[in-house]
């Protein structure tokens, strides 16, 4: 089933085609998004401003079209995420559940094949996510923080052109119809 | 009821997901204690894997740059050692045109001090056999080079022309054993044949045993051969020895001693020079007698008796100005000016002053016939006694290249030896009428009026 750019809105939910995984696949690339995370910023600092752990659960969380499915990954993508911080457990947890949720949610309204949905999904989740980041460092944490708007915006841009090229990798990993 | 859950199923589950997680947070957050095995699971979930990937970029990357690191090590081993080498080369060659230059300008400075008319040429080849010491000159016949004309260098002669061709010469060195030229010593004037003999020696024939010949004598060509010259330096004596029927001679020639020769001189036209003898420095010098009385008051003392009138002049005004207890030059502004009314006459002007040493005039006379001279005094004392000295430089002074040129120069730390018996100077007995002497400019112009007048006089 091919779709043609000029259709990004399905008509209904049945159009939509659920994309199955290799089970490693599910394991394997958050880990390698989380070591992305925290390994290549190390030699490469100007690659911190990545979420791939984010970009990687948007992915899986569209593509598998299950809200459940989608908030799970989140939760556990966010959880280890958090295990490898100076901040408490649950922060990125919550943050990715609900990334996962609602990209799961939309997933099933949009053509997430298209390159462009992808890059908007992307560009729209980041921003999301650092804004629900920051309200709930503020909310649940008492910190007193600057959300930087022209930032998350710009990296926002940034992080949807990265997940457009993950997307279309990790794609690779879907098995075949 | 069950309908209710499966309609909200997801977000139930999210609820739930959610909470589970807010009190986690909370947990965390409120006790500042994390719910550890979380943290330990993934820990221990990623950090082997970063491990592994680390040691595999560091592996691949150190191997990588090992790999690259050495490979520019060796091309830089290579470029270095291609570098040193060309500057191996660069200073050898540096070096020989430095050498070549000093040779030139010796060349050129004997060229310019000789008198006989030279050639300079260069030295392109040696002979083709292993015992000829023959060598190879790129004049020839068209530079006028002849066959028999002398070859030298500035610190001796080399050799002699054997063979002259159009555009190169054959020159036979000293050290051949077919080389033969007439040398004289330097002091004694004994004469002999000098020969080569195939070594770096040469040696000196025909010297009967009665002639005295020294090591360390230097020998000069003779110009008995018709080839070299007299007078061009051949070497320096080494070996004596006595033997039938001559003595055995060996010398170093000079000529020689820089080893591989590259420019010589060939003698286009040779003249004959003087050969230089001992340094006459070590001769005595005859030092007059002090006059009698002289033990009173120290030579130092006395006025220059070969002064001219300006010092008389001087010594005049010193002596004012002793008398009047003022110093030259150093008064206080407003202080009073020496009496010079009272200098003496300009008739008197020419004679001796009155406070002027008496001991001045004698000193000038010659000395007492029949003294006999005594030995050298201690430096820096003047003789007492009224004998003549006779100074002797010492052992160590350089000699003297060529006698009569000029006078012989005292030795360092010898006694200043007074010129010989110099007539005083005595004024004239009837001087012209001259203005009187006044200080300043117009003293002086009197004094240089009184001289020209007597200059004029003793024309």
């Amino acid at each position: 089933m091919s779709y043609t750019g000029e259709r990004m809105l399905l008509s209904s939910q049945r159009e939509g085609q659920v994309s199955r995984f290799r089970p490693w696949a599910f394991f394997v690339a958050p880990l390698a998004a989380i070591l992305f995370q925290v390994y290549v910023p190390i030699f490469f600092q100007f690659l911190k401003f990545l979420e791939m752990p984010l970009l990687v659960v948007v992915y899986f969380a569209i593509m598998r079209r299950n809200q459940i499915s989608g908030l799970m990954i989140g939760a556990l993508v966010g959880l280890a995420q958090d295990s490898l911080t100076n901040k408490p457990l649950g922060m990125y947890g919550i943050t990715n559940t609900l990334v996962g949720y609602f990209a799961a949610s939309v997933g099933v309204r949009l053509d997430v094949e298209h390159s462009f949905i992808r890059f908007l999904l992307g560009f729209f989740f980041f921003v999301f996510h650092q804004f629900f980041y920051w309200v709930m460092s503020r909310a649940l944490l008492g910190l007193v923080l600057r959300f930087d708007w022209q930032g998350t915006l710009m990296s926002g841009l940034l992080n949807a052109v990265v997940g457009v090229a993950l997307f279309h990798l990790l794609d690779k990993l879907k098995e075949p119809a | 009821m069950e309908s209710l859950l499966n309609r909200y199923r997801n977000i139930t589950v999210l609820l739930l997901v959610i909470m589970a997680q807010l009190v986690l947070l909370a947990v965390s957050a409120k006790n500042e204690q994390d719910v550890r095995f979380i943290r330990v699971w993934t820990v221990t979930a990623v950090t082997p894997v970063a491990r592994l990937i680390e040691g595999m970029r560091g592996g691949s990357s150190g191997f990588l740059h090992n790999y690259i690191l050495l490979h520019d090590t060796n091309e830089e081993n290579k470029r270095l050692r291609a570098e040193l080498d060309r500057y191996k080369m660069e200073n050898v060659f540096l070096k020989n045109e430095l050498n070549t230059a000093e040779r030139a300008k010796a060349l050129q400075v004997f060229q310019a001090h000789t008198a006989s008319k030279t050639l300079a040429a260069t030295i392109i080849q040696m002979g083709a056999g292993s015992n000829s010491h023959v060598v190879f000159v790129d004049r020839g016949t068209v530079s006028g080079v002849q066959r028999g004309m002398a070859v030298v260098t500035p610190d001796g002669i080399v050799g002699k022309v054997t063979a002259a061709y159009p555009t190169a010469s054959q020159v036979l060195l000293i050290t051949d054993t077919d080389f033969a030229a007439g040398v004289v010593t330097q002091s004694g004037g004994v004469r002999g044949t000098l020969r080569g003999l195939g070594g770096p020696q040469c040696k000196v024939d025909y010297v009967p045993l009665e002639e005295k010949v020294e090591p360390g004598e230097w020998l000069y060509t003779s110009g008995d051969d018709r080839i070299f010259p007299r007078g061009f330096r051949v070497g320096q004596v080494k070996i004596v020895r006595s033997a039938q029927p001559f003595q055995e001679i060996l010398l170093e020639p000079s000529g020689l001693q820089r080893g591989l020769l590259e420019d010589v001189l060939i003698l286009v036209e040779g003249v004959h020079e003087v050969i230089p003898e001992k340094a006459v420095g070590l001769q005595p010098v005859y030092i007059a007698p002090p006059p009698p009385g002289a033990d009173a008051k120290p030579v130092e003392t006395a006025p220059n008796p070969s002064g001219t009138e300006a010092d008389r002049l001087r010594q005049q005004y010193q002596s004012l100005g002793n008398e009047q207890k003022h110093t030259y030059g150093d008064n206080p502004p407003g202080a009073k000016a020496p009496d010079f009314t009272r200098l003496p006459s300009p008739q008197g002007a020419g004679r001796a002053p009155a406070t002027a040493p008496a001991t001045s005039a004698p000193a000038n006379a010659a000395p007492a016939s029949g003294a006999a001279p005594n030995a050298a005094p201690l430096p820096g004392t003047k003789p007492a006694t009224g004998a003549p000295t006779i100074v002797k430089p010492p052992s160590g002074a350089p000699s003297q290249a060529s006698p009569g040129r000029g006078s012989v120069p005292a030795p360092p730390g010898a006694t200043p030896v007074a010129p010989p018996a110099a007539p005083p100077v005595t004024p004239p007995a009837a001087p012209p009428a001259t203005p009187p002497v006044a200080p300043g400019r117009g003293g002086d112009d009197a004094t240089r009026r009184v001289n020209q007048a007597r200059g004029g006089q003793a024309r």
